[in-house]
Parts: structure tokens; sequence; C-alpha cells
């Protein structure tokens, strides 16, 4: 009998596969089908949910908490939507730490100012303990309102759209593999966790045709599943890639591939060609956009991702299957 | 033919097969020492998870690697103890502060890994460690490239060789070879310059009408490699190690192109320490990873790539591993 | 085959070093490379230091391949 494996939730084909052929095939309706972050319901209003489980629950840049908020925060806002409110689910298990607890509620009413959203209603459940250290996860649903004239999906890319990438990438998993594992890496190793809601008001515009915040499967996944629901193809510039360099060394030393990595205070954006100088300033002008660049472009001849190499070869930037793991070869 | 997998990889993720003229044909050979290992020796790294208070250390390479019936990513999964970890040199602490445990490492990879774990064996005798042993099934990369050179099925004209593993071994190790032979680093542009150097020398032999008398590794990858390599390192290898014959999977016996224990380190050595046996394991069937390490088949021409061998579902070896030929190939593609 | 990184020998004590690489540091062992002084480059893997980075080779590959 067929058994769900870890390699189910990380982002992967397996995961696309499971949640289609189990989810979204039981569930279909025209508003689930659409495969964005967000549903879009009652005309102007973004609905969205997301579960936290992130081990360890404290890391450098951020704690299960501010993830919590962020990522919810992030999925309405990569629909064009001006978030609003969040509810906030507690699952946490006998023997979790109180003054843990109080950390973790700081940290998300701080994030919850920032991003200017209200937790307007909530949930706790207690459990029996299963891990040797008590675990404690978190489930944050968001609603916020699309302005009008506004329409983003990830099915709207179109051929000639240019790709513009907020900053640096692989900040995130680095930073949670280094914590998690005893890889006795030191340095500035630090989560990118931010909520993404400040710097897309800075140029949303109807020239903007599709938002993703690239987390778990990295860059790559995120632009393979816009290059499938769009049906386009997308090439983009190895060069123009930004990574941190102790980020990069990092992944050197592991052997691991930043375009995989998880992100959680990026955003990818294709917009209009013509609008594409104007949209990439004001990105730049938000402090969390100091590093952004447009990376590639949507277009006709080629179906899939590519990327051009250092060498001026195109070659396939595929998803992976499941998360990668440090190697030494 | 490149025989590190690093190479395959740089090889494919770089595209460099898409800018070189159509008389050049790239093929890989058996550099993914994740895909040479036999089933029997991942199934013997099993076993050993499951004896009680056994700790499995390994690179994350292995922790994949289907044997005939598990991985240790399913025996983890499953409640066994076991730890990716960055250096070898780590499983000592672990020895330390859990002096309860037995810490047992995984040792997979050629020379310029093995000699990591020589140096960890004797730093684990210098501090008196009792709870640590290492699987060695570690190979050697110069009787494989014998092997090859010699094999009646594959025409290899040149090879670009190791860059890491040539810094251990040093260029005249492969004083034996008779056809041109370049150690190249791992940048697009070093494999694209080594891939020049080849040629030259190629043309070279032509000129004198291929006459060997004798012809000298080339190395590109100068800021690293030099002729002797690094004495110390190998000093410390065959002070621990010694060669042994070895079961290439997919190719067979490669005499002396293994590393055991030497009988005074055999209390490190976890087959002996734990009675396990290496046995031999049926290979998948259709599974061309024999041929395909060779370089005699491209994993194109394998019947079930792409097809009932995905990185999703591997068959064999070279699929699992993501130095593997076919994994490259697939992930890649053609350039 | 084998991922090694350069980095730069910041301290030495005893047969363990510290070296950087681009802002990251790290425990190196030097038991494969003795006789390595501080401010070298080292080829790491594993955790050791397996070769010194000869800065006048390198730079001479560097500029041979910026020509091609």
């Amino acid at each position: 009998m067929a058994k769900i494996e870890l390699s189910h939730g990380s982002g992967g084909n397996k995961a696309r596969n499971i949640i289609k052929d189990i989810f979204v095939s039981k569930f279909s309706n025209p508003i689930l089908n659409i495969p964005d972050d967000s549903a879009k319901v009652e005309g102007d209003l973004a609905f969205t949910t997301d579960s936290f489980v992130v081990d360890p629950i404290f890391f450098p840049g951020g704690d299960i908490g501010k993830l919590s908020v962020c990522g919810t925060v992030n999925d309405l806002s990569m629909k064009g939507a001006k978030p609003l409110y969040l509810s906030v689910a507690f699952i946490i298990e006998e023997g979790f730490e109180i003054d843990d607890l109080e950390k973790i509620a700081s940290s998300m009413a701080k994030e919850m100012k920032n991003a200017g959203v209200l937790i307007v209603t909530g949930d706790t459940k207690v459990i029996d303990r299963k891990n040797i250290v008590p675990q404690m996860y978190i489930t944050t649903s968001g609603i916020g309102k699309i302005p009008k004239g506004i329409d983003i999906s990830s099915k709207n890319a179109e051929i000639g759209d240019s790709i513009i990438l907020s900053g640096t990438i692989a900040d995130h998993g680095i930073a949670i593999m280094n914590a998690r594992n005893d890889f006795g890496f030191k340095g500035d190793l630090k989560s990118d966790c931010a909520c993404l809601n400040g710097i897309v008001g800075k140029f949303i515009s109807k020239d903007v045709r599709v938002l993703r915040d690239p987390t778990r499967g990295g860059l790559a996944a995120s632009l393979n599943e816009i290059a499938e629901a769009s049906g386009v193809g997308i090439v983009i510039e190895e060069e123009k890639i930004p990574v941190l360099p102790q980020i990069k060394a990092a992944c050197d030393l592991l052997g691991l591939d930043p375009m995989h990595v998880a992100n959680e205070g990026k955003l990818v954006a294709f917009v209009k060609h013509s609008y594409a100088d104007k949209a990439l300033k004001a990105v730049k002008s938000h402090k969390l956009g100091k590093n952004a660049a447009i990376i590639g472009k949507a277009v006709k001849e080629l179906s899939g991702v590519f990327i051009r190499t250092k060498v001026g070869s195109l070659r396939p930037l595929g998803m992976l299957e499941r998360e990668q793991l440090p190697r030494i070869c | 033919m490149e025989v590190c997998g690093t190479h395959t990889v740089s090889i494919s993720k770089n595209g460099i097969r898409g800018v070189l003229s159509k008389n050049i044909r790239l093929i890989s050979g058996p550099g993914c020492p994740v895909c040479v290992t036999p089933q029997g020796e991942i199934d013997a790294a099993i076993e050993l998870s499951k004896k009680p208070g056994v700790v499995i250390t390994t690179f994350g390479d292995m922790i994949r690697v289907p044997g005939t019936t598990s991985s240790l990513e399913k025996e983890k999964a499953g409640g066994a103890d076991v730890r990716i970890v960055y250096s070898p040199l780590d499983c000592l602490d672990m020895a330390k502060n859990e002096p309860e445990k037995e810490i047992v490492f995984i040792g997979v990879g050629f020379e310029t890994t093995s000699p990591t774990i020589a140096g960890t064996v004797l730093k684990a005798k210098e501090q008196k460690i009792n709870n640590f042993s290492v699987l060695s099934a570690f190979k050697l990369i110069p009787p494989a490239l014998e092997a090859i050179s010699n094999a009646k099925d594959i025409k290899v004209d040149g090879f670009i060789l190791p860059g890491h593993v040539s810094t251990i071994i040093g260029a005249k190790a492969y004083s034996f070879l008779k056809i041109p032979g370049v150690i190249a680093g791992f940048e697009a542009w070093d494999i694209l310059r080594a891939i020049g150097m080849i040629v030259e020398m190629m043309k070279g032999l032509e000129n004198s009408g291929g006459a060997i008398h004798e012809l000298p590794v080339q190395i590109q990858y100068k800021s690293v490699v030099r002729d002797d390599g690094n004495p110390a390192a190998l000093k410390v290898l065959y002070e621990v190690f010694e060669a042994a014959d070895s079961n290439w999977r997919g190719i067979g016996i490669i005499p002396g192109s293994g590393l055991v224990f030497r009988n005074r380190y055999k209390s490190f050595d976890a087959l002996r320490r734990f009675k396990v046996k290496v046995k031999n394991a049926k290979e998948p069937r259709g599974c061309a990873c024999g041929k395909i390490l060779k370089g005699a088949l491209t994993p194109f021409e394998c019947p079930l790539f792409g097809k009932k061998c995905t990185p999703d579902n591997p068959v064999g070896p070279c699929m699992v591993s993501s130095e593997g030929a076919c994994s490259a190939y697939y992930r890649y593609g053609k350039n | 085959m084998c991922l090694a990184i350069p980095g730069r020998v910041k301290s030495i004590s005893g047969d363990i070093s510290e070296v950087i690489f681009s802002g990251l540091k790290r425990k190196v062992s030097l038991k494969l490379l003795p006789g390595v002084k501080v401010g070298d480059f080292v080829l790491v893997h594993a955790g050791f230091a397996i070769q010194t980075i000869d800065k006048n080779a390198a730079k001479e590959t560097l500029k041979l391949l910026k020509s091609l």
C-alpha cells in the first residue's frame, strides 16, 4: 500500500502530483483549479491558507511565528491583494515551553503591525507529545482586497514579458539547513523572511501580470509552475541572478544549487516589457528590493524554463522531484 | 571521456556539449562513486543501520541510493539513526558525546575523499576513540582508467582527468596512459580549455605518426594540481588503507582498484567489527548502467531512460545519484 | 566527483585551522596538509585542507580563460 513520504511535502514534482491527483481532483471547482497561491473570490477578495511546520522553530532571521504571518501576507500579495485580516490556529505539543510561546506570539504581533494586518480570529489545540523536543505547528489563513483593474495570476504571463527578481536567492533554505544540522558553518546565514506587501505596493499596476514568492522548491519551481500555467517559455540569464557571497559559499560547500533553495522574502514578477524599467526602479526603491534585477523574459520559441549559462549555452532548468540534500561529490 | 562525476554535472549544467564542434563527442565514464558502489555494499550499510546502538553517518550522496530492498533514507524513516555529516571528523565529536553509541561512517568516494577518512581514523586512534568505525567502499581511479583504456567495446580518444582526485594523486599517477589526458578544473572555461588542450595533443600525435613514446599528462588545473600531488595525504591514506581488488557496479572486478583497512587498523573496519558480509546482488532487469558507466552507451540509448527510469523512480544508480550520467543528462538535456 | 572549495586560512591551532569562504567560517583539519601558514589559500574537501592554491598559477589560468 502506497504511503506518504517526506518528499510529498517538499514542493517538487512529487508534491504537486499528490495535490493534483488527490485533492484538486476531488475538490475541483473553477476557483480552485487556478493554480495560484491565493483564490480570488466574491469578485475582488483574495483568500488563502498556509501551514507552518519549520524545524527548528527559532532560526537566524526569524521564527515560526514571523514565518506564519509573512507567508500568508505574501500569498495574498502575490495575487495583488492588499492583505487585511488573518486567522491563526496553533497546534502545540504537550511540554512546549511557555516562554517560547510568548516569544513566538510577540514575533507575530510585531510582524502584524509591520504588515498593517489584523489577526482577528484563532484557535489553539494541545496534543500528546510526539517528538523528543516538543514541536508546534501554525496554520494561518488570510483575506485581502484586490484593487480594481488588477488581475494577477500564474496563467497571465505573456510572450515578451520581462521577469524581475526582487533580491538574492537561497538565503532562507540555507539558514534553515545550517540551523537544523550541525555542519559547523559560522557566518551571516540569515533567513530573508519578510512581508512583501510593501514592496508589491510600490510597483503594482495593470502591467504586472504574474507575482510569485519562490518558497519551497526555490526560484526554479516557481518559474516552471508559471511557464506551465501560462503556456509560455522562459529564458533567464545565469549571470543576472543575485546570490549573497556567503550563501553561494555555503551552497558550494554543500553541493546545493541555489535555484532550488527556498526563499521567504523575495518575489518574482512578470511585467509588460514596456513597464519593466519603471517597475525595477520602484522595486529597488524599497529596502527589501535593493538587489533586484531583471533576470530574463517570457518567450515564444521554447517550451519550459531555460537558463543561459556563463558560456552562452541554453540548457533546461527543471524542477527537482524533491528537496536537495548536501553532497560531497 | 570525462571520468569525474563533478565534471559530468558541470558539462551538462554549463551546456558544454552545445558549444562544441560536431566532431567532438563527450562521453561520461565511471566517475560517480555512488554509481559504481555495488548494491551489496549498500545492503551491508542497511544491515549495519539495524544493529542496536549504531548511528549511521554518511555524506548526503548515499542516503537515497537504493539497495536490493531498501535505502538509508527509508531505514531512517523506519526509525534507524541515520545522520548526514559534512565532514567525517564530525563523527568523532558524536562518538565522544555519545559514548554509548557506535558511530559507523559509510565511506564511499575516490582519492579526494578517502584520505579524509584515513585522517579521521588516525585522529580517532590518537584520541583513543573506540566507538567509531568505517564501512570502506572506497575506490581508486587509475586502475579504472586503465581498464577502460584496454576495453574493447569503447573507443576513447582522450581523457578529461578528474581535477580534485589529481590534487591528491598528482599528474604522475597517469603516466600509464597511452592516449591524451588533461587534468581539468570545474568551471565551464576550465573544461573547454582542457578539451582544446586534448585536441592539440591529438593533433601533435597525428603529426608524429601516432607513435607514443612519452605522453605526459597535461595539467590545466594548475592552481592546485602538481606532478606529485599531495604526498602527505597519500602517506596518511596508505598508512590506514591498502589497495585490493574491488567490484565496480556494472563493470565487474577491477584488480587493485579498491581500498581495504590494513590489519593494524582492523578495529576501525565496520564490516569486521560487526561481522557483516557484503553479498553479491542481482542487477535490476533492463538496466544499462554498466554500459553507461563504461561510456559504451549514452543514457539516451538506454531503453529505460526517461520512461521506466526517471529521477523520481530510478532503476539504476546512474539515475539515483545527482552525479550519475543519467541524472545529469535527464536534468540538463542533450546539451 | 569531489566538491572542494577554496578558502583563506584565518588562524591555526595545532592541526586545526579556521578557514574563511567569502564570509563563511569553518574549522578545517590540516592533517593532510602540514606546513600551511595563516593567510594561505587552501582547497577544502569534507572538512580537510587537501592542497594549497598557487595564486600565481590561478591568476595565469584566469588571464588565459578571459582571453578565450
